[in-house]
């Protein structure tokens, strides 16, 4: 499973990359989960605004809302929870994908013909992936520090000066940065377990739809899993 | 062209091959016979370098498959053509991008000379006027034409046909080998036609191998083929009688 990793960051670095093909991962992986993201950081957002009031409040720090929903989503809720919603909506497809291609026997094709299947399945996902799990964790969370704000500011009664000016005296930029290398790096397992998991499926999960379904099944449950592991190892780097 | 040495290969203990020898000489074409599951296809797999043996060699065009490696595996390739059992098209991709693709990929042709290309490939192969249709919209047949149209549009010098005239009906399955007798005679390629369907192929190959028990069992002529007493050919080859050239009459 390393080795795999390192043919496909290997095979990104050395050109000619598939372009076609990457803006094609940069549509279904980045584009078309923006809904799923607004939906999910929105609504997070609001339950933050809920919980975190009702907290605060009982020690009379309600004006401290704005920056603990800010951190909350920056740092843990917003990377992680993106990256849950993309393995469940596109890592799962991907794998189903490559998989259905294994068994299929596209990719000997793909061999036969003198092409490296890496260069078309797995890189540019992986490139794909980089880029737009840090740009839907930015969306993830502004949709849910306003969403916070909707709850705090608008329903429980926070000022909007309060909630905005003390998340910007407390959010620093080392905080979005250790969203934004949380986001980059969940990208990276998302794409490698679940194209791993679709480019042997059939030896690894057996052959038919079954063993599709099954690779399938594993890599959304290892992708969450190991973005879970890998979140609390990072944590515990950049804290 | 091919060179197949003392073979050796097994799956979870179960031996498929005991010692396959072969051989197949420029712009010749072998029909490989035997009963389903005796490694025909798996040999075909080693030929292309897609398996690796765990003894003996596979020498193409005088490099060994298992030694070849990046640009001169990539190049022997590009010289190779595979039809696969199951056409194995792309499936997100219309019967024109699949043919146009390798040449796309592999060739600096402009967008109309590959156009060009691909429309004379499919009128070779019939299926003119289903260029734009997907995998899943056309019928049995018309997947393998395709898949044979794109595995000839790089005109290979060799080709490996992977059990062309399965699942398809007599009618269909004929054409299949009409069209690779045709498209024989127009490149000259040397050619694997795996198959159980004996009668159908006999008439277009030079030589036929038969795999039994891990062993290339019987080689010969489909002439000589047909005349063999062993009880385990006749079994398998029953009356086929035809000869090369002589299918046109039979059918």
């Amino acid at each position: 499973m390393c080795l795999f990793l390192v043919k496909a960051v290997l095979f990104m670095v050395i050109p000619p990359l598939k372009f076609n093909r990457f803006l094609k991962q940069v549509r279904f992986i980045g584009l078309q989960s923006v809904v799923l993201i607004l939906l999910t950081g929105g609504f997070t957002g609001m339950v933050l605004g809920f919980q975190g009031f009702y907290s605060l409040s009982k020690f009379g720090s309600d004006a401290f809302l704005g920056p603990m929903v800010g951190l909350a989503l920056i740092k843990e809720l917003g990377p992680v929870l993106a990256a849950l919603m993309v393995t469940g909506r596109a890592g799962s497809a991907i794998t189903a994908e490559i998989g259905i291609m294994r068994m299929s026997e596209q990719i000997d094709a793909l061999e036969l013909m003198g092409l490296n299947p890496y260069r078309y399945l797995v890189v540019p996902n992986l490139l794909a992936a980089m880029i737009c799990l840090p740009l839907l964790t930015a969306i993830f969370d502004v949709v849910g520090i306003f969403g916070g704000y909707l709850i705090g500011g608008k329903l429980l009664g926070v000022g909007a000066g309060t909630y905005f000016g003390e998340m910007a005296s407390y959010v620093e930029m080392q905080d979005v940065m250790e969203g934004f290398y949380k986001s980059l790096s969940f990208g990276v397992i998302i794409v490698w377990v679940c194209c791993f998991k679709g480019y042997y499926a059939g030896i690894f999960t057996g052959f038919g739809s079954e063993g599709v379904s099954r690779a399938t099944t594993q890599a959304v449950v290892l992708s969450s899993v190991l973005i879970l592991v890998w979140d609390y190892f990072m944590t515990s780097i950049l804290f | 062209m091919i060179k197949i040495e003392n073979l050796y290969r097994s799956f979870d203990g179960n031996e498929v091959f005991r010692g396959i020898s072969l051989e197949i000489m420029k712009g010749e074409v072998l029909a490989l016979i035997g009963r389903s599951g005796c490694g025909k296809s798996v040999l075909l797999k080693h030929v292309s370098g897609l398996m690796k043996p765990e003894k003996g060699r596979v020498v193409v065009d005088g490099r060994e498959m298992d030694m070849v490696r990046g640009r001169n595996l990539t190049s022997l390739r590009d010289r190779l053509g595979f039809l696969f059992q199951g056409g194995a098209l792309f499936d997100s991709m219309n019967v024109f991008e699949n043919v146009a693709f390798p040449l796309k990929e592999k060739t600096k042709l402009s967008d109309k000379r590959i156009q060009a290309r691909v429309f004379e490939e499919l009128e070779n192969v019939g299926l003119s006027g289903s260029e734009y249709k997907y995998p899943s919209q056309i019928s049995g047949g018309m997947v393998k034409r395709a898949a044979l149209a794109r595995a000839l549009v790089g005109d290979p010098e060799i080709m490996l046909f992977d059990e062309p005239t399965t699942g398809l009906d007599p009618v269909t399955g004929h054409a299949i080998i009409e069209l690779i007798d045709s498209c024989h005679r127009r490149l000259h390629f040397t050619g694997i036609i795996v198959t159980h369907e004996i009668s159908k192929v006999f008439g277009i190959v030079d030589r036929v191998a038969m795999l039994h028990e891990g062993v290339v069992w019987a080689e010969g002529t489909p002439s000589e083929f047909s005349s063999f007493e062993d009880p385990v050919v006749r079994t398998f080859v029953g009356d086929s009688t035809i000869s090369k050239g002589g299918m046109h009459e039979k059918i």
